[in-house]
């Protein structure tokens, strides 16, 4: 005890129940076993994880599939009356499931009698949804935390730091988990002057319209939650939403530097919108559809066939869209709203513990939707590099749908290419300086929109004219792909060589690497 | 009731239209009076849907007419957002009151 | 909020010097007699308008009301019920507290509730593309337009504008009797029967109805877009002018 005597009853220190300690204990034990393993085989677990995540994607379309065409062959009631809940489809029976399964064959009667349990919920729509929602919103939460991590990572090289490195062993993988935690338990200030229910549920205003983008964003041809005919138009709007959540934010702060922020934001809002809706309705006229499965699945034929390369007003366009979306995301140079060195932190500054959360929470997922967006709209969605059309020779047996998902067209290249994109919003950010409020708006206004707008004329002018039988013309736009194509293969290894000369350098000094090997020195 | 036909929502769109109205009677704020008309336009919108959705003579032109007047609020909101900062800028104020120079 | 100044600056006396005669502006111009001569017309044309309503509802609908009446309306699935009845209740739930609320920025986020929730009516209704861009015109443009209005011209929060007592109760009496009215008359008019479920109209339709049959109305709208812009600008830089 303290030397001081106290005249009042000193605190009991407190003491967690028995969840809590089950919580804590289990922390422990899997950072305990996780460390060990991770400092050892890193490459291997992250390789192996990433394979595990792609098969049990696989496998719950495989067996969703299986469900539909084997055993629900004969519809399970009337279909007119097929509805979410209603008793009359409480689908097939497991006895009646153990019938189908021993006419469907192939699978042996022993494993049958487990099956008919295991698959009898899968037949019902809200199980699936159910399903779907918790893969979703494990999605939602596993991006934001490891791009933060990743975007400490980058920060850190560029500026030659090796980033956090200590927490969970291996190249601090653990930090976002940790920051997670403490952000959890901080103190949840509501300042008194600020406007009570607004300052609380501010927060809320950017989560939600985030996690319903991702609702309606395709992560391969049938890996969606709900697929919409107008997806594009619907994402773009829900994520116009988020700003809402902004302003109010730095509104009902009621602190100067707050509401600085929350008007740039808006300001900011008004004139990114605009050059990048028109951006966005480049592949729109190309395509013709504003479902985001129809557009991905026009560009499956590799990668010349891809919208950035096939047509030059598409190729200015995904880098127009790419600096609106910057704006939108509120990344460096455009991170007006919350610019650390002139805003105190802007919209966010009287933020703090898990509302605080809530927001990098919707900036990372939204960095991730914008980035997939533009990959589905340009890069060719979830199709591979490689023409599609290749695997057809491979069959339609489960090891060759399996190669195919991985080789020719699958959500994990549509994780890649977004990621890839995702990565260079960090890089930008840690690249170039902030720009001010009136240049952005010089920016957006008066450089972007005319550019977009001409841009839409020439990629209508150039579908109207691929209409038209003339010869030259089909020569001519064969010409402009390859040259494209080959200028984005320039990029593409160039990227991968200058990255793959780092990794085999990464024992030099990075400030060494760049003044004495690379050019721009 | 077990069954959305045309009524419930027109009596939704109603309520929408009664609370704009009265937004618009009550508020003196400039800003006020205009979210009151955002919300008697909606109504309008929510009615044209519905009449397109339910009635066959109506498919299609109540998208297009709800379409048409998206972009008239749009429109509106911008000009009289405008309208409201000059009279901010001349009279120092929004109230709607306060502006009554005209009446001599 | 953050033009927030002393008390007895210019600002203020300005304000309170607009303000003084204005008070009074309610109760003196309109007296008393007149205002109840006018709520007396307005009873009076509703209880007349009513009846005449219904009997020409009994004469037009009553010819056509056979044909509507044999076919009994399917029940609609469960989860549009339930679906239609919680984005119902939260539009009006929305609408009224914006009507409630005295606080100008919360105004605006009930309005952002009331907009999200019509738009989710849309897409109950089966119009995608109309939903879509409501929530992009709507709650994201118009929304962000007013907020930004209200911060440019935030009042001192000592400088209270708000309608006297009596005028609301008028308001809301003149406000529920129209909703009644409406209310009462949509519910009694026969409507004719519900499609068949239909799937949601494409936006290739839209577009090609747009393209031929609304190609004026279409035209009309960009013209005005053009108009609006040019006086939005026009009023914007009013500022430079004036010394």
């Amino acid at each position: 005890m303290s030397q001081f005597s106290v005249p009042w009853q000193p605190k009991q220190p407190y003491s967690y129940g028995a969840p809590a300690r089950a919580v804590i204990a289990l922390a422990r034990l899997t950072a305990d076993i996780a460390t060990p393993l991770l400092r050892r085989f890193p490459g291997p677990i992250l390789i192996g994880a990433i394979v595990t995540v792609c098969l049990g994607v696989w496998a719950h379309a495989l067996v969703f599939g299986y469900v539909d065409q084997r055993l629900l062959t004969q519809p399970v009631a009337d279909a007119a009356a097929f509805s979410y809940f209603s008793p009359s489809t409480w689908g097939l029976s497991p006895t009646l499931l153990h019938a189908r399964l021993e006419m469907a064959g192939g699978q042996g009667a022993a494993l049958a009698g487990l099956l008919q349990y295991l698959l009898w919920p899968v037949q019902f729509q809200i199980v699936r949804d159910g399903i779907a929602l918790g893969a979703l919103f494990g999605l939602f939460n596993i991006i934001p935390v490891y791009v933060i991590w990743w975007e400490r990572k980058v920060a850190g090289r560029i500026q030659s730091r090796v980033g956090p490195m200590r927490v969970g062993g291996w190249h601090g993988w653990a930090q976002s988990f940790a920051d997670g935690i403490k952000l959890v338990l901080k103190e949840d200030l509501v300042p008194k002057e600020a406007d009570g229910p607004l300052f609380r549920i501010a927060p809320y205003f950017t989560i939600i319209p985030t996690l319903v983008a991702f609702m309606a964003l395709p992560l391969g041809a049938t890996y969606v939650f709900r697929e919409l005919d107008v997806a594009l138009v619907f994402i773009l709007g829900v994520l116009g939403v988020e700003v809402v959540g902004v302003i109010v934010a730095g509104w009902a702060s009621n602190n100067k530097w707050s509401v600085y922020g929350a008007m740039r934001e808006a300001c900011q809002m008004v004139s990114y919108e605009i050059p990048m809706g028109m951006a966005l309705l480049v592949p729109v006229v190309c395509v013709g559809s504003l479902n985001l499965r129809t557009i991905a699945e026009s560009q499956a034929g590799g990668w010349f066939d891809w919208l950035a390369f096939s047509n030059p007003f598409a190729f200015v366009a995904f880098i127009s869209y790419f600096i609106a979306s910057l704006a939108s995301c509120k990344r460096a140079p455009f991170d007006l709203p919350e610019a650390e060195s002139e805003l105190v932190a802007g919209f966010h500054t009287e933020y703090s513990g898990f509302r605080w959360a809530l927001f990098f929470f919707a900036e990372y997922a939204s960095m991730f939707v914008i980035a997939a967006l533009a990959v589905i709209l340009f890069l060719g969605g979830w199709n591979s590099p490689l023409p599609g059309s290749w695997g057809d020779a491979l069959g339609d047996g489960l090891a060759a749908q399996g190669f195919k998902g991985l080789l020719f067209s699958g959500p994990i290249w549509l994780m890649l290419k977004s990621i890839f994109l995702v990565y260079v919003q960090i890089w930008l950010r840690w690249t170039l300086p902030r720009i001010r409020i009136d240049q952005v708006l010089y920016a957006c206004v008066q450089v972007l929109l005319p550019l977009t707008m001409l841009l839409l004329l020439g990629a209508t002018l150039w579908v109207w004219a691929s209409t038209s039988d003339v010869g030259w013309w089909a020569v001519l736009t064969t010409i402009v792909t390859i040259i494209l194509g080959l200028i984005g293969l320039v990029f593409a290894f160039g990227f991968v060589g200058i990255a793959a000369y780092g990794f085999y350098h990464r024992r030099r000094l990075v400030g060494n690497l760049v003044i004495d090997v690379l050019p721009g020195s | 009731m077990m069954s959305i036909g045309l009524t419930e929502y027109l009596v939704v769109a109603a309520v929408l239209f009664g609370a704009g109205i009265f937004t618009m009677i009550t508020k003196r704020n400039a800003i006020g009076i205009l979210i009151g008309v955002e919300l008697v336009l909606n109504s309008a919108n929510v009615n044209l849907v519905a009449f397109d959705r339910y009635l066959e003579r109506c498919r299609i032109d109540g998208q297009i007419l709800a379409l048409v007047v998206i972009v008239l609020a749009a429109a509106e909101a911008a000009i009289a957002v405008g309208i409201c900062i000059n009279l901010y800028k001349n009279l120092a104020t929004v109230d709607v009151d306060t502006a009554a120079k005209l009446r001599g | 909020m953050y033009c927030r100044g002393p008390e007895g600056t210019v600002l203020t006396k300005r304000l309170t010097a607009e303000l003084a005669p204005s008070d009074s502006i309610g109760s003196s111009r309109l007296g008393g007699l007149w205002r109840l001569c006018g709520w007396g017309l307005a009873v009076a044309a509703v209880l007349v308008l009513v009846p005449e309503v219904r009997a020409q509802q009994k004469v037009i609908i009553e010819p056509t009301r056979v044909p509507y009446q044999s076919v009994e309306a399917p029940p609609s699935p469960l989860l549009e019920v339930l679906l239609f009845y919680a984005v119902a209740g939260s539009t009006v739930f929305g609408a009224l507290a914006v009507c409630f609320t005295k606080n100008i920025v919360r105004m605006a986020v009930w309005l952002l509730v009331t907009l999200v929730s019509v738009a989710m009516l849309y897409f109950l209704l089966a119009a995608n593309f109309i939903a879509a861009v409501q929530l992009i015109v709507y709650a994201g443009g118009t929304l962000i337009l007013l907020i930004f209005g209200v911060m440019l011209t935030s009042k001192s929060p000592w400088v209270k504008f708000e309608p006297s007592k009596v005028e609301v109760v008028y308001a809301a009496a003149v406000c529920g009797l129209l909703v009644a009215v409406l209310a009462f008359i949509l519910t009694a008019t026969i409507w004719p029967p519900a499609q068949e479920q239909l799937d949601a109209t494409t936006v290739a339709d839209l577009g090609r109805s747009l393209m031929t049959t609304y190609v004026v109305p279409f035209e009309v709208a960009g013209v005005l877009l053009m108009i609006v812009m040019v006086g939005a600008a026009h009023l914007a830089r009013q500022e430079k002018q004036s010394p």
